[in-house]
Order: C-alpha cells, then sequence, then structure tokens
C-alpha cells in the first residue's frame, strides 16, 4: 500500500467529528461538576454522557479506518524524535479516548445511576452499586480527563505548530480545506 | 404382653404430638399483628432523564392486623420517617429533605391508613387508604401478596404516586421531564401471629 498525501474522507469525517465532540464534552464535565444540584444540573450529566457514550460508539469505525486504510507518512522534513512522540501521542490519546468515556461509564454504574442513552436505550450497568468503588471510579476518570486535556492540547499545538511554524502539510491533511 | 404395653406407649407418645399439630394445624387462628420492624422495607424508583434511580427509606414504623379468616377487617398503619431517606447518592439525600421535595422540618412524617381491603382470591388483596405526605392527603389503591410460612406473614406489594399531586419536588424541579411525576413505590413487610395458648 502507498501512503497517501491525505487521510481517507471518512477517517477526516470521524476525526472531526469525535474532535468536537470531546471538545464538548470536557468542558462540560468540568462545569457540571462544580453546580449543585439542580434541574439544569442533571440535564447537563445527562448531556455529557450521551456525549460520551457516542465518542465510544464513534471510536469503532475510528479504529477500523485506521487499522484498514493507509494513513499519511509524516512529512519528511520531522525528525525521527518528532515521529516517535506523534506517534505515542496517537497511541496515548486512541487510548485514552476509550478509558475516559469508559471509566465514567463504570463510575456512573457504580454510584447507582444507570445510563440511558438519549433518554431512550438503557445501558447495561458494567458493575454493580458500591460507593466505594464509585468514588475510586470517579477519580479514575477525573485523572484519565486530565491526561486527556493535556495530549488533546499537545496535539493541538504540534498541529498549529506543523502548519503556522513549519508551513508543512500535516495539518492539511486532516483539514482539506487548507490544502496549500 | 410387657412388649406391647411398650410399644403401645411409644405409638401413643409418637402419635400425641402429632395430633397436637394437627389440631394446630387445623385451626391456625389468630392475627398477625406482631410486625418485624427489623424487616420492613420501603423502596422507590423515581425517573430523572429517564434513568431509574433506586431509594429506600431506612425507617418505617407499621401497624396491621390481618387475620387470614377476615381479611376484609384487617388495618395497617404506616408511619415513614422522611427524614430516613436514602434518595440513591449523598447529593440526592440532601437535596430531598429541603423545601421543594419533603421539607422534613415541616412534615417529617408521611403516613398511610388503610380504609379498605378486598380480597383478590388466593393470597392477593386489594388494600385502599389515605396517604398524606407534606400536609397532602390523597386515597391510594395497592395490591398485596400476603405469604404465609408458619406463624409469619410476609406482605408485599408496590403501586405508583404521582409525586406532584403531594408538592414533592416543586418549584423548578416541577419540570417532569427532568424528574418524571410517577414514583413506583414497594414495601416489604413481615408479622408474625401470637403463638396460639
Amino acid at each position: 500500500m502507498n501512503a497517501p498525501d491525505q487521510y481517507s474522507k471518512p477517517a477526516v469525517v470521524v476525526h472531526w467529528m469525535i474532535a468536537i465532540l470531546v471538545l464538548v464534552a470536557l468542558p462540560l464535565g468540568y462545569y457540571m461538576t462544580d453546580l449543585s444540584l439542580s434541574p439544569r444540573k442533571l440535564q447537563l450529566i445527562s448531556w455529557h454522557k450521551w456525549i460520551g457514550f457516542t465518542v465510544l460508539l464513534l471510536f469503532i469505525p475510528r479504529l477500523f479506518l485506521r487499522l484498514t486504510k493507509p494513513v499519511p507518512a509524516p512529512v519528511g522534513t520531522m525528525p525521527g524524535w518528532q515521529r516517535a512522540v506523534a506517534s505515542i501521542t496517537h497511541a496515548v490519546l486512541y487510548a485514552l479516548i476509550i478509558a475516559v468515556p469508559l471509566s465514567g461509564w463504570l463510575m456512573s454504574s457504580a454510584k447507582g445511576f444507570p445510563v440511558v442513552y438519549l433518554g431512550l436505550v438503557p445501558l447495561p450497568d458494567l458493575v454493580g452499586k458500591d460507593e466505594a468503588l464509585g468514588n475510586v471510579l470517579k477519580s479514575a476518570h477525573e485523572v484519565l480527563t486530565s491526561g486527556l486535556l493535556i495530549l488533546v492540547g499537545l496535539h493541538i499545538a504540534a498541529a498549529l505548530k506543523h502548519h503556522i511554524i513549519d508551513r508543512d502539510e500535516t495539518l492539511a491533511r486532516m483539514v482539506p480545506l487548507l490544502k496549500r | 404382653m410387657k412388649c406391647n404395653r411398650i410399644l403401645a406407649t411409644a405409638l401413643v407418645s409418637l402419635v400425641l404430638p402429632l395430633a397436637g399439630t394437627g389440631a394446630y394445624a387445623a385451626q391456625p387462628a389468630g392475627t398477625f399483628d406482631q410486625v418485624l420492624p427489623a424487616k420492613n422495607r420501603i423502596d422507590f424508583v423515581f425517573k430523572q432523564m429517564n434513568v431509574p434511580v433506586k431509594g429506600y427509606f431506612k425507617k418505617a414504623n407499621v401497624d396491621l392486623a390481618f387475620d387470614p379468616a377476615a381479611p376484609a377487617k384487617s388495618t395497617v398503619r404506616l408511619d415513614l420517617d422522611l427524614g430516613s431517606i436514602d434518595a440513591g447518592s449523598s447529593d440526592a439525600n440532601s437535596e430531598v429533605v429541603g423545601k421543594p421535595w419533603f421539607d422534613v422540618k415541616a412534615f417529617p412524617t408521611a403516613t398511610f391508613v388503610s380504609s379498605s381491603v378486598k380480597p383478590l382470591g388466593g393470597d392477593r388483596y386489594e388494600m385502599t387508604g389515605k396517604l398524606t405526605i407534606k400536609g397532602k392527603t390523597r386515597d391510594v389503591t395497592t395490591p398485596v401478596t400476603v405469604t404465609q410460612n408458619g406463624n409469619t406473614a410476609a406482605f408485599d406489594g408496590a403501586f405508583t404516586l404521582k409525586r406532584l399531586e403531594f408538592a414533592i419536588g416543586d418549584g423548578t424541579w416541577s419540570d417532569t421531564s427532568i424528574v418524571a411525576d410517577e414514583i413506583k413505590v414497594s414495601f416489604h413487610v413481615e408479622a408474625e401471629r401470637r403463638a396460639a395458648k
């Protein structure tokens, strides 16, 4: 397989769908946690969970595309250490995009709140109600989320650096509109 | 001869207690009215954003009298300590005792007093009574299944109440698209009857 110079269209679409959802879910999660209990808070928590589950769903085609479609090679001008950092970042991002919503789902189950996707589809409880476990999973969700926040920041910073400072094609491969 | 007498004594001593049991079984007289408080369970399920959340009350005082021979004469009284609620999370627990919900300071107890019990056949009954929560009284009807086991009887049932009829969760919480109006309540009570004299 020859490496294309750009990500496939479905890969671009699903990347940006996940990106938008993650960028909504992150601040929503931090914001709603600090609210005192109110109808608004319950609504936001539900939305946050629905977004998280949607990310999990979208990850299936995402992973499938990544494994079946050739991905563009890093631009030629990139030093080896940057390639290494990029592939580690991507691998960890993939892992966290699964781990963060999954830990949220686990935490919700352990705290005795089943997830009803879009208010319509009851999802199975991953664990039974257990307050101590719920608190552990809450911490896990928070720690993993901090990790995701850092990596998303790094990912965005690197993409912008390639586009603005290096002025290479790295970002354009995921944003066809930017093609120079 | 001696053997015969011994055999007869043995047989009689075997049969006598059985006869006693027989007489007792044929006349299971006695009203179940000794409630076993430790067995009381008052559970509920409410839905928030369509998510079923389970809760229960830790303290409920039940008085009841159920005579299997005259079930229609049964009476039940429940005094429910609303402050003993577990509404599924510590956040919810501190919220629901407040003014918009149960207003526990002003209305610490909910009561149910039965007004009629109708046999539905078998071990099933239909009980109607007055439920008072937060100063509001409504008639409620619930099926009750009675499971007798010797001198103990278990009473189980479930019914649905509408929280807004009792102003439970008013103000901003009255939006039923967030917390549904219907609350499913289920109960389990056990009572013994005094040992026959």
